[in-house]
């Protein structure tokens, strides 16, 4: 990969699986990608398309069984994180790697008060003080934009909006200066306007702390605001991966073209009739052999259907798995 | 294309409608307060056209869209629809009103029972209302399904068969039962992916081409209302702040709080992004159980007047057609100075 920049996060092909009643579920096939200091990196696909799932397989978040990550590499700080001890993964997450979930709702404990939830990984992963620890948890308040940061300590989530809810979130992933974010869809539950205030603070606290992001969403509007890179996804693989602005400029995967047509535009032409991609994403009962859009696909070929297409360079760090080059307009010679 | 057949005749007219929900506290359960969801909302649906009703979670949008069918029974106000006043008509004398009026929901996993077939869940309507033999309903039910894009060998599954594109499919079809003149859709491609909301909107424009339906339509998604609605009513706690044509509210829009949410809409397109003048709301939506004196939005309004924390702005026409709540209009009549006024903020 390019930029020469050491990477903090390095993924090497990933592959977790389902084992549930009837079947399995392939959930996420052969991913590689990496994070690099400082970068904000936008993964983007529908759902069932596997962006959760990759992220949680790196930090075996998942329950085992059913899932089993299969195959693959997940190097951080020299470490194998599928290899490690459950010690070492446990201090690594939430102490290295923060994580932001979607639902403020569910994912804080609503018998604790938030004082107490930001302070928990500040005394297992930092071993403060008490005293110290709230210190830290006011000081982290303040920083994502809580008012009167000092007495909403004692407040219980219930007591929070759902845009305040998901700042707490942010400061508990924040807590232990982590060097990697990864925030799972952490706006979809949110309204438009409270959106922007949370999508402004983000960016702020990238500027000013420097970590890496890994941000997930199915919003192509969100990833061309704030993503440096974006990743889309579809059945479980990574179909294109490019700069953002190559992205939206120049998209090569037709699943990527063809989303960036069905979203329609608040500020620019309107069109009469939506573009719509027929038929529906694929069941991933197997590992594919083939290329999981071309049911969908209006250039697929008789080659879609019995290889599935590495991601093929088609630019500087641009890379799309699909055997069908959109700038010639021909099938790929390789 | 979807503009043309626009007629002028008033299909649903809605007066001051108000929905407060009573809240009961204490030992005694005692009447504390209200929850005024929905508190004075007017506007006009025209024959043949789609208005669109956006606002955040909690403005009252749904409630609106319920309320207007008379799910619920409405604190105050008036709802004509087709000529009938169903504000006040109990529910039992709805009940022949009903075939008239439909409604798509927004969780097509929870609005169809999982122990009926599409079969028995598009039916119902008909067992309900219609008197037609077992042979005819059966084949009224196959049409609708080619109507909607399902495919007939599947009449006999059940809900949990279908992917959440496909449910919303078979609810619409229900609504579209009994040859319905308005349908309320409330959130009908919240739940879908994108791919498939974009298939769910063109079924629902080539359905109201093809049989002149009127359509409310209910989202929080501003770029899908901009490409499905005529007109649009913005809400906000509860009242509509601003109402337009399409073009002008999302060309030009004259409250402050219609400015704000367009602009925290983000754009697909890096470009667009770094140029954008954004104007970002601080603070959350007051409760409505206890709104704000004065104008609802001057909590967090970025051109906030002293008058807008003393007095409840009126809702008026200030130009044709576009009609809004908002003291930075007071007395302005003139189109030139209306703009003036709205760039002034």
């Amino acid at each position: 990969m390019p930029d020469g920049a050491q990477p903090v996060l390095d993924v090497r092909d990933l592959k977790t699986v389902f084992k549930v009643r009837g079947g399995e579920v392939h959930a996420v096939n052969n991913v590689s990608f990496d994070l690099k200091p400082g970068e904000l990196l936008g993964v983007v696909g529908e759902s069932g398309s596997g962006k959760s799932v990759t992220m949680m397989s790196l930090l075996g978040l998942l329950p085992t069984p059913p899932a089993d990550v299969q195959n693959g590499s997940v190097t951080f700080q020299g470490q194998d994180l599928l290899k490690v001890n459950p010690e070492t993964l446990r201090s690594v997450r939430g102490g290295k790697i923060g994580f932001v979930f979607q639902d403020p709702m569910t994912s804080l404990n609503p018998v604790y008060n938030v004082g107490m939830q930001i302070m928990e990984p500040l005394r297992k992963h930092m071993g403060l003080s008490k005293s110290a620890a709230r210190t830290r948890a006011k000081e982290l308040l303040e920083l994502v934009g809580i008012p009167d940061a000092e007495r909403r300590l004692k407040d219980y989530p219930h007591q929070f909006s759902g845009g305040m809810r998901q700042r707490v979130m942010i400061a508990i992933a924040l807590a232990c200066d982590p060097q990697v974010l990864i925030a799972d869809e952490p706006t979809t539950a949110l309204d438009v306007t409270i959106q922007a205030q949370i999508l402004e603070l983000m960016k702020d606290l990238q500027d000013r702390l420097g970590m890496a992001v890994i941000w997930i969403t199915h919003d192509l509007g969100v990833v061309a605001g704030i993503a440096d890179r974006v990743l889309v996804m579809y059945g479980g693989q990574i179909v294109e991966q490019a700069p953002t602005r190559e992205l939206f400029k120049n998209p090569q995967h037709p699943y990527t073209r063809a989303l960036l047509k069905t979203v329609p535009s608040v500020r620019g032409q309107r069109e009469d009739r939506l573009a719509i991609i027929e038929g529906q994403p694929p069941i991933l009962g197997a590992q594919p052999t083939a290329c999981p859009f071309r049911d969908r696909c209006d250039v697929a070929f008789d080659r879609c259907a019995r290889e599935n297409p590495a991601r093929f360079i088609v630019g500087p760090a641009h890379d799309a798995a699909c055997f069908y080059d959109a700038n010639t307009g021909a099938p790929r010679d390789v | 294309m979807f503009d043309a057949p626009k007629t002028n005749t008033k299909l649903v007219e809605v007066r001051d409608l108000k929905m407060h929900f009573p809240i009961h506290t204490g030992l005694f359960r005692r009447h504390t307060g209200d929850v005024k969801a929905v508190d004075g909302v007017s506007f006009d649906i025209y024959e043949g056209e789609t208005l669109g009703l956006v606002g955040e979670s909690g403005c009252g949008k749904s409630t609106c869209g319920r309320a207007v069918l008379r799910l619920y029974d409405i604190t105050d106000g008036s709802i004509m629809i087709d000529g009938d006043e169903i504000g006040d008509t109990p529910q039992a004398k709805l009940r022949g009103k009903r075939p008239t009026m439909q409604m798509v929901f927004q969780d097509p996993q929870a609005s169809l029972n999982p122990r009926m077939t599409v079969q028995a869940i598009i039916q119902e309507p008909l067992d309900e209302h219609t008197s037609l033999s077992k042979e005819e309903k059966r084949e009224k039910v196959l049409a609708l399904m080619d109507q909607v894009g399902l495919n007939r060998k599947f009449a006999g599954r059940y809900p949990h068969a279908f992917s959440g594109g496909q449910r919303q499919r078979i609810g619409i079809a229900r609504a579209l039962a009994l040859n319905p003149k308005f349908i309320v859709c409330d959130e009908p491609i919240a739940a879908l992916d994108v791919s498939i909301q974009a298939q769910v909107v063109n079924l629902l424009e080539d359905l109201q081409q093809e049989y002149g339906l009127t359509y409310l339509f209910i989202s929080h998604d501003l770029s899908m209302v901009r490409h499905i609605a005529t007109r649009v009513a913005v809400m906000y706690l509860g009242k509509i702040v601003e109402l337009a044509p399409r073009e002008a509210l999302y060309a030009a829009p004259l409250h402050p709080y219609t400015k704000a949410l367009l602009s925290a809409v983000p754009e697909p397109d890096p470009d667009l992004h770094d140029t954008m003048d954004r104007t970002i709301l601080t603070g959350d939506v007051p409760s409505p159980a206890n709104p704000p004196k004065g104008c609802n939005f001057c909590t967090r309004c970025p051109a906030v007047m002293d008058i807008c924390h003393q007095q409840d702005p009126e809702y008026r026409e200030v130009l044709p057609g576009q009609f809004v709540a908002c003291h930075h209009y007071n007395d302005i009549t003139d189109a030139n100075a209306i703009r003036a006024a709205s760039e002034a903020q």
